[in-house]
C-alpha cells in the first residue's frame, strides 16, 4: 500500500480539512465484501474502470467508474477490510463478484424474500451478518451491502451511499 | 345557510383527513377523468392476479390483456393479467400462459437468442420471439418479445445478479409484464453483455451485444399511431384499501380527444429516467414513478414491520403517517406530494384487499413512486424521443 502515502495523505487532509481525493487512471482494482485490500488487486481484472480514492477518518472509499455507466464505493477500513460496498449504474452489479463469500447467503436471503410473495418492489435483506439493499428500474439500479459487525466505530449504515 | 357552510366546512375536512391528494394546490388531483371508450383504450384491473388461486396474492399490481399473434396471421392468443410496468420498456410473457409457434430471433450465426431481464425484486429469462401484438385497439406489428420460461439453464452471467427467478406464474404475480415506461427499448444503447445471450443447441450461451433495433422495444413506439407515450388512469382508492379497481392504460399524449394533457405538470426525467425528490430535507435525485412498483419506498425512520414478520421491508407505523415530499423534473418543474404510509400489517390482515392507496416500504438510494401514486389521479408517460404537447419526452406528467 506504500503507493497510498499514507503520510502525505494526512497531512493534506489536515490541509484540506476533510478529505483529500487521488486519481489513479485505468487501475484495476475491486474487492470483494469482507475481503483484504491486499488480496483484491487480484479481483476484478475484467472491470476497466478509473478509480477515484477518498480517504475519511476511519476508512477509505474507493470509486470505480466503468465505461458501462456503473459506479461501485467500496469502504475499506484502516485495517485494510472491505466492510460495505454501494453501487449505482443502468443494470445491477455482478453480486458474485462484489459479495464474494456473502454471495449465497445473499442469494438464498433474497430467494426467501422472493418466497413471501409480496410483489414487486425494493430488495431489503437485514441480517445478523449481512445487509444488503438494492432497488430502481431497469436503466437505474442503485444499493449496498455491509456487514454490521465491521463497521468500524462511528460509521453509521447511512454513510454508506 | 350557516348550516349549510358548517356543513361543508366539515365535509372538506373530513376528506381531507381522508385522502391522500389534500393539502395543497400543488399537489390537488383534480385530472382524474378516467376514459372508457376509444381505439386506444386498454381497461386496466387492479386485482390479486394470476396466481391467488395458488395462495400468491399480488397487491396493487395493474393488470391488462394482451394480444399476442404469429407475424402476419390471424393465429393469436389473449393473454391476461399482464401486468402494467411503466418502469420497465418491452413485452414479456409467461410461456406457460400461451402456445404459438412464434419464429425465434437468430443471432448473425443463427442461434437463437435468449434473455435475461433483470427486475429489482427478480430476473426474467427465456427466448426473444417475434409477434404480432394488439393491445385496445393499437397493434405493433412484427415486433420481439420476451416468452419467459425456459428449459435451458441461465448462464452465469445471468446469475451473477443474485437475483430470485421470476420465471413462473407463481414468482411472478403476472402472466406477463407490458413495459410501456420512458425508454423506447428495454436494454439501450451500450448494452451490457449480461442482459441478451445466444445460445447454441449444445453448449453453453454466450452473451451478445444486442444492438437497439433487435432489443424489445417498447410496443407503443411501433403503434401506426398514439405511439409518443401512455396514460394510466386510474380511480382513488379507500385508506381501508378496495378488493378490486378498475381504471383504464391510454395510449398515446395528445394524439386525440380522449388524451390530452388538460393542465398535467410535466416534469421531465434525466436519461437513466430518474427525476428528484427531496424529502425530509434529503434530495434523492434517482427518483421515479413505477406503477410496477407496489408501494411507496423511501428513505424514513418510520417503523419496519418486523424482519421475521409476512411484510418485511414494509412499513408499519402504530398510526398512519401523513406525509409530504416534492418532486422537480429535469426541466426544473416543481411540486408537492402528499401521501400516507399506513401500517402494512393492518392493511394485508383483509386477505381479499388487493388495492392500497397508502402502502409503503423501505428503499435507501432513492425514491420509488409505485402504483400507490396513480390512484386517484391520471399519470401521463411521454416515452424518450417522442413529440407531444408537452414537449419532447421523457417525462412523467400528472
Amino acid at each position: 500500500m506504500s503507493e497510498e502515502r499514507p503520510s502525505s495523505i494526512k497531512s493534506r487532509v489536515l490541509v484540506a480539512g476533510t478529505a483529500l481525493v487521488i486519481l489513479v487512471a485505468a487501475l484495476p482494482l475491486w474487492a470483494s465484501l469482507g475481503g483484504d485490500a491486499s488480496s483484491v488487486q487480484a479481483d476484478q481484472l475484467h472491470m476497466q474502470g478509473t478509480r477515484q480514492m477518498t480517504t475519511r477518518q476511519s476508512y477509505t472509499v474507493h470509486e470505480i467508474r466503468t465505461a458501462t455507466g456503473m459506479v461501485v464505493r467500496e469502504y475499506a477500513s484502516s485495517a485494510g477490510t472491505v466492510f460495505a460496498i454501494a453501487w449505482h449504474g443502468p443494470w445491477p452489479p455482478d453480486m458474485r463478484q462484489l459479495l464474494g463469500s456473502y454471495f449465497e447467503q445473499y442469494v438464498q436471503a433474497a430467494k426467501a424474500q422472493s418466497a413471501a410473495r409480496m410483489g414487486r418492489r425494493p430488495l431489503m435483506i437485514e441480517q445478523p451478518g449481512l445487509v444488503v439493499q438494492s432497488g430502481g428500474h431497469p436503466r437505474a439500479f442503485s444499493g449496498k451491502a455491509y456487514v454490521p459487525d465491521m463497521l468500524p466505530t462511528g460509521v453509521r449504515a447511512e454513510d454508506i451511499q | 345557510m350557516k348550516e349549510l357552510r358548517t356543513f361543508l366546512i366539515f365535509s372538506v375536512s373530513v376528506a381531507c383527513t381522508f385522502s391522500v391528494g389534500c393539502g395543497g394546490g400543488s399537489s390537488s388531483k383534480t385530472n382524474n377523468v378516467i376514459t372508457t371508450s376509444g381505439a386506444n383504450v386498454a381497461p386496466i384491473t387492479v386485482n390479486a392476479g394470476p396466481a391467488a388461486g395458488d395462495g400468491f396474492s399480488a397487491v396493487n399490481a395493474a393488470f391488462v390483456s394482451v394480444e399476442v399473434c404469429v407475424p402476419g396471421t390471424s393465429n393469436c392468443k389473449t393473454i391476461d393479467d399482464v401486468l402494467v410496468d411503466t418502469g420497465s420498456s418491452g413485452l414479456r410473457i409467461l410461456s406457460s400462459a400461451f402456445s404459438l409457434p412464434l419464429p425465434p430471433q437468430n443471432a448473425g450465426d443463427g442461434n437463437p437468442v435468449y434473455e435475461c431481464f433483470p427486475f429489482v425484486s427478480g430476473y426474467t429469462w427465456g427466448p426473444v420471439q417475434t409477434a404480432d401484438v394488439e393491445i385496445g385497439g393499437e397493434k405493433a406489428s412484427s415486433t420481439t418479445i420476451e416468452v419467459i420460461g425456459t428449459s435451458i439453464t441461465p448462464p452465469s452471467g445471468c446469475l451473477d445478479f443474485g437475483l430470485p427467478p421470476s420465471n413462473s406464474v407463481d414468482t411472478l404475480l403476472a402472466n406477463g409484464i407490458l413495459g410501456i415506461g420512458l425508454s423506447a427499448q428495454d436494454c439501450g444503447p451500450g448494452c451490457p453483455t449480461s442482459i441478451y445471450y445466444e445460445c447454441p443447441a449444445s453448449g453453453s450461451c454466450q452473451g451478445i451485444s444486442e444492438s437497439l433495433t433487435q432489443q424489445l422495444q417498447n410496443p407503443v413506439t411501433l403503434f401506426a399511431a398514439d405511439n409518443n407515450g401512455v396514460i394510466i388512469e386510474l380511480p382513488a382508492v379507500p385508506t381501508a384499501g378496495e378488493r378490486s379497481v378498475s381504471g383504464s392504460l391510454v395510449f398515446g399524449i395528445g394524439t386525440q380527444s380522449n388524451n390530452g394533457l388538460d393542465g398535467a405538470k410535466v416534469y421531465t426525467a434525466d436519461e437513466s429516467g430518474s427525476f428528484t425528490t427531496t424529502f425530509s430535507g434529503t434530495a434523492y435525485s434517482q427518483s421515479f414513478i413505477d406503477s410496477g412498483s407496489n408501494g411507496f419506498f423511501f428513505p424514513s425512520t418510520i417503523t419496519q414491520c418486523p424482519g421475521n414478520s409476512n411484510e418485511p421491508g414494509f412499513y408499519c407505523p402504530a398510526t398512519t403517517q401523513n406525509l409530504s415530499a416534492t418532486n422537480q423534473g429535469a426541466n426544473g418543474v416543481k411540486g408537492t406530494v402528499n401521501f400516507s404510509v399506513a401500517d402494512a400489517a393492518t392493511l394485508f390482515a383483509n386477505p381479499s384487499d388487493s388495492a392500497f392507496s397508502d402502502l409503503g416500504g423501505t428503499f435507501s438510494g432513492a425514491f420509488d413512486w409505485g402504483l400507490p401514486f396513480f390512484y386517484g389521479q391520471n399519470v401521463f408517460v411521454a416515452i424518450e424521443g417522442a413529440s407531444t404537447p408537452g414537449g419532447p419526452g421523457p417525462y412523467w406528467a400528472y
